[in-house]
């Protein structure tokens, strides 16, 4: 039991973002996954971004409310990463049957999917983040992402007062939402 | 402006920021008016991407800085440091490739080697054709035989029948009964036997061949033979003239053949110094000819011609012989000696030949 308490400790801090627990995953899963990656024609690069890639598949499980956890990280974190190392050794065919497998693992192919759809999402938004141009973009992160206040963005953009930003937020909101959802519908 | 006024109470709605009166009346709003609920729904899809968005980034954010703490904590291998052990990283990544692409290279380097070798053996041959006829047929051989019977009817041929199956020409060295011709004629021949151009047959068997300078020395072994007059001609010791003008005399058919040409440089096959090149019309049969000067020197034995030109043929130089005679004097003890009186000198060319033609012989074996 105790195993499994440390380890729901550890998801619950991975879904707050918190960096202690995100610590802890690296520390224990990263040397298995490099190793795997670098025996199958990879590089130490290549292992960590397919780390950092598993690494928000098992952050998007652990936000979700159906979510149970049914093997141990290490063994969903290594089957992931297969699953992802094979897919891009496919993608550059590369792709070697034989590839090695040296531990167990668990179906993650629909998690895989669903984590490609999101992906696809998150780069709408950027995009038309991107396409909104300055200072729009960093007034609508700063209040939508970093949370700040009003007064605060006022200060920090140098608006008059609150109601100004407000306004300017306003019409920046508008057109992020237009392009947004110009792409969203194609 | 109302739209503005709107959003806000959306957010404000969402992350919580209402009291209660204020939430009662906006769901209130939602509920009797479908426009605006329709604006609410869409608006909250827009934020619940951005927030996902936003979750994402400082997950990334984290994740990276996480990532860079371990990297300097020396857990994860620096992305800089790559350099440091990339052999090994290409090595494991390459190895089956490179395993791969090994065996083909020995694969490749062998075969081109082997077929190097073989090719260039086989040039080398197809390039020098050895002027020996192969080709001699039993029907030759029998018309020939009648032909004698009928030219020559008192010299009864008691020999048993021989048959060949090569012919080239061959000469006097010494009026004892040693033939010099090609060590190529007679490399291979289990029988051999010297025929002059009466048809009579005399047994010989090879006391001296070397391959490297492809000069062979026959002895007339059967007692029929007697012993010939003095040999008209003698052998050059030194090198002959470029543009000199040269006959030959040949066994190329079953008829001796005299062929004319000149000197044409002074050294050989790729540039072999130990013979001639000559310009003549020769053909397979005339290998072991004399090559002989105006003066009635020889200069040289034909040994063989480029097959893909024309009239490029090779000749030993007649200095080779001497180096032949001294070596069979040491090995065999035969003693061998050289005319010293050229009685060709200042003859017409016809006279030459008459007197010259009983001392080239055809050369046979099987």
């Amino acid at each position: 039991m105790k195993i499994y308490d440390q380890e729901k400790a550890l998801l619950e801090g991975l879904a707050a973002n918190d960096t202690t627990a995100i610590e802890t995953i690296y520390r224990e899963n990263y040397a298995v996954i490099q190793a795997f990656i670098v025996k199958n024609n990879g590089y130490p690069d290549d292992a960590r971004d397919i780390f950092q890639e598993a690494m928000i598949i098992l952050f998007e499980k652990a936000k979700s409310s159906s979510f149970v956890l049914s093997c141990q990280i290490k063994t969903y974190l290594y089957s992931v990463c297969r699953r992802l190392w094979l897919k891009k050794l496919q993608k550059q065919n590369r792709y070697n049957p034989s590839i090695e497998t040296i531990q167990e693992t668990v179906a993650v192919e629909d998690e895989i999917e669903t984590h490609e759809k999101r992906n696809e999402d998150f780069t709408l938004m950027e995009n038309a983040l991107s396409k909104i141009g300055e200072p729009c973009k960093s007034l609508l992160e700063a209040f939508y992402i970093q949370k700040k206040s009003m007064p605060e963005i006022a200060a920090s953009f140098g608006y008059t007062n609150a109601d100004n930003a407000k306004t300017q937020k306003y019409k920046c909101l508008v057109r992020l939402k237009k392009i947004f959802f110009a792409q969203y519908k194609h | 402006m109302e739209d503005n006024i709107l959003l806000d109470a959306i957010e404000k709605y969402r992350y919580g920021q209402m009291d209660d009166q204020e939430k009662v009346f906006f769901e209130e709003l939602r509920k009797k008016n479908p426009e605006i609920d329709q604006i609410a729904a869409e608006h909250n899809f827009f934020l619940a991407e951005l927030d996902k968005m936003s979750e994402l980034k400082n997950l990334k954010h984290n994740l990276n800085l996480v990532e860079s703490k371990l990297v300097n904590e020396g857990a994860i291998s620096r992305r800089e440091g790559k350099t440091k052990a990339k052999v090994i990283y290409l090595w494991n990544r390459y190895r089956r490739t490179i395993a791969v692409a090994a065996c083909i290279a020995v694969i490749v380097s062998l075969s081109t080697a082997s077929f190097v070798s073989n090719y260039s053996e086989k040039k080398n041959v197809s390039v020098i054709t050895p002027l020996v006829d192969n080709k001699l047929n039993q029907f030759e051989h029998k018309l020939n035989q009648i032909e004698h019977k009928l030219n020559d009817a008192s010299s009864v041929i008691t020999k048993e029948k021989f048959e060949a199956n090569f012919r080239a020409t061959g000469f006097l060295v010494d009026a004892n009964g040693y033939i010099i011709t090609n060590a190529h004629v007679v490399v291979n021949a289990k029988n051999l036997i010297i025929e002059n151009k009466k048809g009579e047959q005399f047994s010989a068997k090879a006391v001296y061949s070397n391959p490297a300078t492809d000069l062979a020395i026959l002895k007339i072994t059967d007692t029929s033979f007697k012993k010939t007059s003095t040999l008209p001609y003698t052998f050059s010791k030194t090198s002959a003239d470029l543009a000199e003008p040269i006959f030959t005399l040949g066994y190329p058919r079953e008829e001796v053949v005299y062929g004319e040409g000149y000197l044409s440089a002074k050294s050989g096959f790729s540039g072999d110094t130990a013979s001639y090149q000559i310009s003549i019309s020769v053909n397979p049969g005339n290998s072991g000819g004399p090559v002989i000067n105006k003066n009635g020197e020889v200069i040289g034995i034909i040994s063989s011609k480029e097959t893909n030109a024309d009239g490029v043929v090779f000749a030993i130089k007649s200095k080779n012989i001497y180096t032949a005679l001294k070596e069979v004097k040491r090995d065999k003890d035969e003693n061998i000696k050289v005319s010293s009186e050229n009685s060709l000198k200042g003859l017409k060319r016809v006279q030459q030949i008459k007197k010259l033609e009983d001392f080239v012989y055809k050369v046979k074996g099987n």
